[in-house]
């Protein structure tokens, strides 16, 4: 579901299977126990194993998005699959500057 | 436009049963002949609908979700997701991009992902009575009835 690592101020959270209203409360609370607890500089989300992702995803950057701000870090969202970019587009969220 | 196939099922408004709908409508599609792409569009689609069903229409309760689906001789998909929960007082206002009543992170992107995903998204709802969301989608490769 997620596998987090942590090196040099750089939290990593490989997200992977489907995403969806049912499993993002479980990836966000671990996402957010690790941030909290290292306090990194940068969150990197990488979405190269995600399979599926409904908006549920979309609300789970957005949340981080604010959360790692609030800790004065910055996000990064990488890796998005070809099948995954139609809502990436549409949510705006490359408006945020935080899909590379 | 003949209807060739249909099939219907109702579960719970667990949330854990939002991957079990999404797939069991995938796997109905596939005698269309879809793309990938398709399939993910129609998967996405039908998970923002029962994601509503579960979050908004049972807020503080488990109901039933039901699904139908019917497949026409033109290779049209139509899916109808329907709930007998609280319904929608302002369908207008609900299917604003961004809107949401939910304070669980939820983007509030639902209703413009099944209207970017499908070719058409009708929304009927009575307050205390429930909420029918219906998406089409042509999948215009195959029409079934040549199978």
């Amino acid at each position: 579901m997620v596998d987090m690592t942590y090196h040099n101020g750089v939290v990593t959270a490989r997200l992977g299977g489907e995403i969806d209203h049912h499993i993002a409360p479980a990836i966000r609370g671990e996402i957010d126990a690790r941030c909290e607890t290292y306090r990194p500089a940068r969150l990197v989300l990488d979405f190269r194993r995600v399979g599926f992702m409904d908006s549920s995803g979309i609300g789970l950057v957005m949340g981080r998005y604010r959360m790692i701000s609030l800790l004065g870090g910055r996000l990064e969202v990488v890796n998005i699959p070809p099948n995954l970019k139609k809502i990436f587009v549409l949510s705006g969220l490359e408006n945020l500057g935080v899909i590379k | 436009m003949n209807i060739v196939n249909s099939m219907k099922l109702s579960f719970i408004s667990k949330s854990a049963n939002e991957s079990f709908a999404r797939s069991a409508v995938a796997a109905f599609l596939l005698p269309l002949d879809p793309t990938v792409a398709e399939i993910a569009d129609v998967k996405t689609a039908v998970s923002e609908a029962v994601t509503n069903a579960i979050v908004h229409a049972y807020p503080d309760t488990f109901g039933t979700v039901y699904i139908e689906v019917k497949l026409t001789d033109t290779g049209r998909a139509v899916i109808r997701i329907r709930d007998k929960g609280v319904g929608i007082a302002d369908i207008e206002q609900a299917m604003e991009p961004l809107y949401t009543t939910s304070t669980d992170e939820r983007a509030g992107l639902g209703f413009a992902v099944m209207q970017s995903f499908m070719d058409k998204v009708t929304v009927r709802s009575a307050v205390g009575k429930g909420t029918t969301v219906t998406l089409e989608k042509n999948i215009i490769r195959a029409a079934y009835g040549s199978r």
